[in-house]
């Protein structure tokens, strides 16, 4: 050796520096990992405030309180409460008599713009009370009656008192109105009934979300029992008992494709096959499930076979050199071991179909609904295309509905994920 | 100049060539399983050579011999275990009481219920102590009533030397025992189904003295119900708990004889490297 080797002084001194060199760099390396999520979760902040403080006026709405003489000749024409009595009779007349009474107008003009202050949904409101309980008939009641959307427009600052009245979409005459009922107090800031039992509609102040999130339900439905039974065994086949060949490899790389193919693809597909082909109608949930299903197909496929996976061989060695057949051992072991796992893809990928819009589009359920779906295959939409129409409306009421209906979609996710991490600790806890 | 020849030096092909027929008796009087020429290929390659072992009833056969020579690979193919390797093939003819258990008509189902298996590292199920004995009772059909079963489970567990420990927490975790419980918890398991034949691959590897001594002590007792087949890379091991030993070496069963025999005085210059610790 030419040169001699350093003392162990020397080298626990240079030890010593690179040590701290080390330390500085993982404080560094560390540094930069809570920044990124210093800044994720400030975004997350950002767009949850937003969102919350945009929604939280959409869950309300103005009111108005009258008192309605729920005259039994107008109502009730033929006097036996029928249905078809019922919807003969004119609760308009009845309606336009209690706000008459209630603000004193007078005048053709006068009584017409008085009586445009309340929504027009008020009239169909009367009649179904009637209907559920016809003893009703004959009686006074105070009711308190959703008012139109440019008056609660007006009641939230939207419409201002200082533009010229021939720009406004609310006359002098009904701004002193309202200032007369508000100064009775029979005008009310409320929590909106119409949000949760209202469905599609023009007026904005009888829009709700029930028909959307009823539809939701129906078509996510249908693509849980399709999609999660189908990828389940799909994975589970491929991942168990598929020979590894060129056919399995192929089948394997486009399912993998699938799950990168945009969503709207499917919403094509599924226009031309069920629609064109099967000619089911248009915008029904059991299509929207068959779509969705497709969609979320490979996504429950690859996580369900990472799942299978991860199960350790040691398991299956163990039941299979205990004389359990193949289909014991993954029924027995692989898939309780591996259904953590499945079941967060799968709510992952139902997350994924609650959300989603283009495919749903392409089959028509963007259509404007006003009835609630009864059952698969009555005509309907979902919360995202309602919140994708609403958003495109021009009524200023429809903003914060929006909002509201956004704030509803995201509750059903994290219900949803909230789901995922309840079932995945009840199947852990199986060991 | 020093001529002896170090054996860890040659290269293992050339001493390879050494190996031609195996030494010492491979048959038995009352044979209860009995493999002839067997061969294995995974893929290309040849694992197994040319094995012709009996296996007594109510013996307890050692196999040894240096990593990678075939022991594991020879002990699966007894309970057909190497059927879930794809690339693996089977060549020749292996009996369980008579019947070549190769055979298209076997079903390897009933078969692994009549030859156990306990492996190297303790594998119990995720389940309670109770359903891991219980798990092969049931998947048979051996049991008519819980009572019954509550039985087996109950033998099986004291055969195993693990009774006493667990019989208050049958429903715990039979992955929250010890290494050693787990161990003899799958022998349990394995016994519970009243096999003929009961193969160990390496069973004591993970285990502390203690618990290997608890589980020598276990697979001396079983031996008189039993045909043991226990692969160990301790020869006090072998020494201890097998009437035969089997010495194999690259895929060829080297050297058979009773195991006094073969420590003390081995025959094949292979063994004795082995045995003397000179190679593997
Ligand atoms: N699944 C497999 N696929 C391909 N080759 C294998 C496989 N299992 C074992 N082999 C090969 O077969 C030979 C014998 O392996 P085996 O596991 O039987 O050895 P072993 O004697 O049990 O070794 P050890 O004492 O280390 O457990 C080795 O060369 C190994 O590489
Ligand atoms: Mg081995």
């Amino acid at each position: 050796m030419t040169k001699a080797m350093m003392t162990p002084q020397e080298a626990a001194q240079r030890v010593q520096q690179s040590v701290n060199k080390r330390y500085a760099a993982e404080r560094r390396f560390q540094l930069i990992g809570k920044l990124a999520i210093a800044t994720a979760l400030g975004f997350l902040v950002i767009l949850m405030s937003t969102i919350v403080s945009k929604g939280v006026p959409g869950f309300f709405q103005h009111y108005i309180q009258l008192d309605v003489t729920l005259d039994a000749e107008l109502l009730d024409p033929r006097g036996d409460a029928s249905v078809d009595s019922l919807f003969d009779g004119n609760p308009r007349k009845v309606l336009q008599q209690a706000v008459y009474a209630e603000t004193g107008a007078s005048g053709r003009k006068g009584k017409k713009e008085a009586f445009k202050l309340v929504s027009s949904g008020a009239q169909d409101r009367l009649r179904a009370m009637i209907l559920d309980n016809p003893n009703l008939l004959g009686t006074t009641q105070r009711i308190w009656f959703a008012v139109d959307d440019d008056v609660d427009s007006f009641l939230r600052g939207y419409i201002k008192r200082e533009t010229p009245e021939s720009d406004r979409r609310l006359s002098d005459r009904q701004i002193g109105f309202i200032d007369e009922l508000q100064a009775q107090g029979k005008i009310e800031y409320q929590l909106s009934d119409y949000l949760f039992s209202g469905s599609a509609s023009r007026n904005a102040e009888m829009a709700g979300v029930k028909g959307a999130v009823v539809g939701s339900i129906l078509t996510l439905t249908i693509t849980l029992l399709l999609a999660f039974p189908i990828g389940v065994a799909t994975a589970v086949y491929l991942e168990e008992f598929a020979p590894k060949n060129r056919l399995t490899e192929i089948i394997e790389v486009n399912i993998n494709n699938l799950a990168a193919v945009p969503s709207v693809v499917f919403g094509i597909l599924g226009l031309a096959v069920f629609i064109g082909f099967f000619g089911f109608q248009r915008s029904l949930p059991l299509v929207g499930g068959f779509v969705l299903a497709l969609m979320t197909l490979p996504t429950i496929i690859i996580s369900s076979r990472a799942a299978l996976k991860a199960v350790p061989p040691s398991i299956r060695d163990a039941a299979l050199g205990m004389g359990a057949s193949r289909v014991q051992v993954i029924t027995h072991h692989v898939l309780p071991l591996a259904m953590p796992g499945m079941l967060t893809g799968t709510i992952i990928g139902m997350a994924q179909a609650l959300g989603e819009t283009a495919p749903l589009l392409m089959i028509g359920m963007v259509a404007f609904i006003v009835d609630t779906p009864t059952s698969f295959v009555d005509p309907g939409t979902v919360l995202p295309v309602q919140i994708f129409m609403w958003a495109d409306f021009a009524e200023r009421m429809y903003v914060a509905k929006t909002s509201a209906a956004i704030l509803i979609l995201l509750t059903f996710l994290i219900v949803m994920n909230a789901l995922a991490v309840v079932l995945r600790k009840k199947f852990e806890r199986r060991w | 100049m020093d001529l002896v020849v170090d054996p860890t030096t040659e290269k293992p092909e050339e001493r390879a060539v050494q190996i031609e027929e195996t030494v010492g008796n491979v048959h038995v009087d009352n044979p209860r399983m009995r493999a002839e020429n067997v061969q294995v290929h995974y893929g290309d390659k040849h694992a197994i050579q040319n094995v012709t072992i009996d296996i007594g009833a109510n013996e307890v056969v050692a196999f040894i011999g240096p990593s990678g020579c075939g022991k594991s690979t020879f002990l699966r193919c007894l309970n057909r275990m190497n059927d879930t390797i794809d690339i693996c093939r089977v060549d020749g003819r292996i009996e369980l009481d008579g019947k070549d258990i190769y055979d298209p008509s076997v079903d390897v189902v009933p078969l692994r219920a009549r030859v156990g298996m306990v492996f190297q590292k303790p594998n119990p199920f995720p389940k309670s102590i109770y359903d891991n004995v219980a798990y092969g009772p049931r998947i048979h059909g051996l049991c008519d009533s819980k009572a019954e079963l509550d039985e087996v489970v109950e033998q099986s567990l004291t055969k195993a030397g693990l009774w006493e420990e667990v019989k208050d927490r049958l429903d715990q975790p039979g992955t929250g025992l010890s290494g050693g419980q787990q161990q003899r918890l799958c022998i349990a398991r394995a016994i519970a189904v009243s096999p003929e034949v009961i193969l160990m691959d390496e069973p004591c590897s993970a285990l502390d003295p203690i618990a290997t001594a608890k589980i020598e002590e276990l697979i001396h007792e079983l031996s008189s119900q039993f045909t043991i087949v226990i692969v160990t890379h301790s020869m006090q091991q072998a020494a201890r708990v097998s009437h035969r030993t089997a010495y194999f070496h690259l895929g060829r069963l080297v050297e058979v004889g009773p195991t006094k025999q073969i420590f003390t005085s081995p025959q094949h210059s292979l063994t004795q490297d082995y045995i003397t610790g000179r190679f593997g």
